[in-house]
């Protein structure tokens, strides 16, 4: 019975990883370029639930509203400054060192703003959960809905580039900027859109993360930026439902080798088996092999 | 052309700005130093003034601690220059951030060292203090850290501390839960990443199995996932733990607490000095501290003179109640200036001769302080003090 509540632990903070993995995976599936910036997207998502539930009072679900529409312009607002003039660069360092800086600017521009103290977060899932087996097997409210709304985000997305104009550009700005260009997709507008969804992704993993780990600090959003980024490779980067299993397996392994290895070396064990994935299978779990055309 | 003629005029301007700044440095006081100290009042004493720094994470995952012991120590140091200074010479205070960073520690007291740092008092925490010694020993600068606890810190003779050990914590604190026969199964979680923390978790240990205190679950975390404690409370409860042991700062131990709240576990929770803070999250449903013990040298709820005393006037200038960390930097510049009083130091000394005098003054005063009625050290560097507990009731501390 532990190892049920051990394995839904698990699940649950699979699926945090699994939501920001998301985000990563479009942006580089689709504008080919990490945006290591992603992490800190989360974090300017809880501090706005933050300052509007609880210091300004409003609604949750508004303030959700506000984080969500907040982290999306931050998102395209990035994009079109700093990575839109670095697009055509010789090096794709370029854009990847300006999204460590807009990284570095976000940290320490909300440690200006609200200060270095942590803040506790009022988890906007009010609901307990549930018991099952007299207790013996418990469920967090937090869990579930987070579990919840990762598999809602992965079909949304999964049909919004099926059967939407938008998202088929996306398809074929990922396949190849310049035969989409011919074909009279506008790769700017595209990539921005792309941007939106990820950062407006970024603001509901933040909800979801702060509601599980309520303190935030300017720094949450790096270690489960990494950790997702870590994910979004192990399921093969650029593949939507392999984000998803990435997160999710990483998040079984992080708790299950927690509990049955040892505490302290849970990260290592999470690093050694990407390590491992990524020699049996070069593209990760659900990548594909694209051959390079001469 | 023209581009040339207007950058001579500006090499012209910028030299004249140059030498109008060296002629005006000419006028100030004494020789070295011109530079115009950042805070401590008076600076042009007819003698000169002490210069001491202060280090310790004033942004960053510590703030709280940093810029406390800034803060507590630039208190004492107003106060001291206010009611005429040290044998008649003033103090210069000036705190440096060191964002809980070893290196950047390192970077702080150089900085302070160009300032002209003859005293420090700092670093803030273990790791830092640690590495800071280093520089300090080869320097023979004197350190007086308020709230660096690892065993490690004070291992030169010119390293002193305000607060208990790691040890002395752990073993203190397995002492108390067995006198008052606080708990019958004990949790520990720890971090393991962090000398703090395993360094009281070890002391702990081996004084609780000389106490016979049952131990059912010890289980680390590390600073890269210092954010899920579902497994380690998990262990905890699944053990029957009815006291876990918390040894770690306030940050982890608010998600503690609330972690387990959520999965319906209600053990005693006890902290050591690193959970002094826990009142100030922002936001934090202090119902969740109730009962929660911690053994921590300072309330500011206390009600003696010398503390209202110190809380109101913290209060007026930082806009904040002080933690203990604040009063372990301010005794220790209290300390200081008693050491400084009982050699006759004075600023035109040496740093060396300075930290020598010191080194042989500390053994042998003895201050009434913040943190205890009667603060004593030995030449390793350790105070000698009774340990103070705490439980919360309510939102507040109350001595135990």
């Amino acid at each position: 019975m532990s190892f049920l509540n051990y394995l839904i632990n698990g699940l649950s903070l699979g699926s945090v990883y699994a939501i920001i993995a998301l985000g990563y995976t479009m942006v580089y599936g689709i504008a080919k370029m990490l945006n290591f910036a992603h992490g800190d997207i989360i974090m300017v998502g809880s501090y706005l639930v933050y300052s509007s539930m609880t210091m300004a009072g409003l609604h949750p679900v508004l303030s959700i509203l506000i984080a969500v529409i907040g982290c999306m312009v931050l998102g395209v607002v990035t994009e079109r400054v700093a990575y839109r003039p670095l697009r055509g660069a010789s090096s794709s360092l370029a854009v990847l060192i300006t999204a460590i800086g807009v990284s570095y600017l976000l940290q320490n521009l909300s440690l200006l703003i609200f200060g270095a103290d942590p803040k506790a977060f009022t988890s906007v899932i009010t609901w307990k959960g549930i018991t099952l087996f007299d207790g013996a097997l418990q469920i967090r409210g937090t869990a579930i809905v987070t579990i919840l709304v990762g598999l809602v985000v992965l079909f949304g997305l999964q049909a919004f580039i099926r059967h939407t104009k938008s998202g088929q550009a996306m398809l074929a700005v990922a396949q190849d900027k310049g035969a989409a260009t011919l074909c009279g997709i506008d790769v700017n507008r595209t990539i921005a859109i792309t941007f939106a969804i990820g950062s407006s992704l970024a603001a509901v993993a933040g909800v979801l993360f702060c509601s599980t780990y309520p303190t935030i600090t300017p720094y949450i959003g790096a270690m489960p930026g990494i950790k997702a980024f870590v994910a979004a490779v192990f399921g093969g980067i650029g593949s939507i439902p392999g984000a998803m299993i990435g997160g999710l397996t990483l998040g079984v392994i992080e708790i299950l080798s927690r509990t049955y290895i040892s505490s302290q070396l849970s990260d290592a064990i999470v690093f050694a088996i990407l390590i491992v994935v990524l020699l049996v299978r070069p593209t990760g779990l659900l990548g594909k092999r694209v051959m390079e055309k001469v | 052309m023209k581009k040339r003629v207007l950058a001579m005029i500006l090499t012209t301007a910028l030299s004249a700005l140059t030498l109008a700044g060296c002629g005006g440095g000419g006028s100030s006081t004494t020789g070295g130093s011109a530079a115009p100290a950042t805070s401590g009042g008076g600076t042009a004493a007819a003698g000169g003034s002490f210069k001491i720094g202060a280090i310790g994470p004033m942004t960053g995952d510590g703030a709280a601690y940093g810029l406390a012991v800034v803060n507590g120590s630039k208190l004492a140091v107003d106060e001291i220059n206010a009611a005429g200074g040290v044998n008649g010479f003033m103090l210069e205070h000036k705190g440096e951030d060191d964002e809980l960073n070893n290196e950047k520690s390192m970077n702080a007291y150089n900085t302070l060292k160009d300032w002209g740092m003859q005293i420090l008092v700092g670093p803030t925490t273990s790791g830092c203090t640690i590495a800071v010694s280093d520089l300090a020993h080869e320097d023979s600068m004197f350190l007086l850290t308020p709230s660096g606890t690892a065993v490690d810190c004070v291992k030169y003779d010119n390293a002193f501390r305000v607060c208990f050990s790691d040890p002395a914590q752990g073993t203190e604190s397995a002492k108390y839960m067995a006198e008052k026969g606080i708990g019958s199964k004990y949790a520990v979680i720890y971090d393991s990443s962090d000398p703090y923390s395993s360094g009281i978790y070890e002391s702990f240990n081996a004084e609780a199995a000389a106490q016979g205190l049952e131990i059912v679950s010890a289980e680390a975390f590390t600073s890269d996932s210092n954010k899920d404690f579902s497994v380690q409370l998990q262990k905890a409860k699944e053990g029957g733990a009815d006291l876990v042991f918390l040894p770690i700062y306030y940050n982890q131990a608010s998600l503690i607490l609330k972690q387990a709240a959520d999965m319906d576990y209600h053990p005693v929770f006890f902290g050591c000095d690193g959970m002094d803070g826990i009142l100030t999250v922002e936001n934090f449903d202090t119902s969740l501290t109730e009962g929660l013990i911690l053994m921590t040298p300072f309330s500011a709820d206390a009600t003696d003179d010398l503390t209202v005393n110190f809380v109101k006037k913290y209060q007026e200038q930082f806009g904040e109640v002080p933690n203990q960390f604040a009063a372990d930097a301010y005794d220790g510049v209290y300390a200081i200036k008693a050491a400084i009083e009982k050699k006759n130091l004075t600023p035109d000394m040496s740093t060396e001769k300075i930290c020598k005098g010191l080194m042989e003054a500390f053994p042998e005063i003895t201050i009434s302080g913040l943190t205890s009625s009667s603060l004593s050290w030995d030449a390793s560097g350790e105070p000698n003090k009774e340990p103070r507990i705490f439980a919360i009731e309510g939102g507040k501390y109350i001595v135990q």
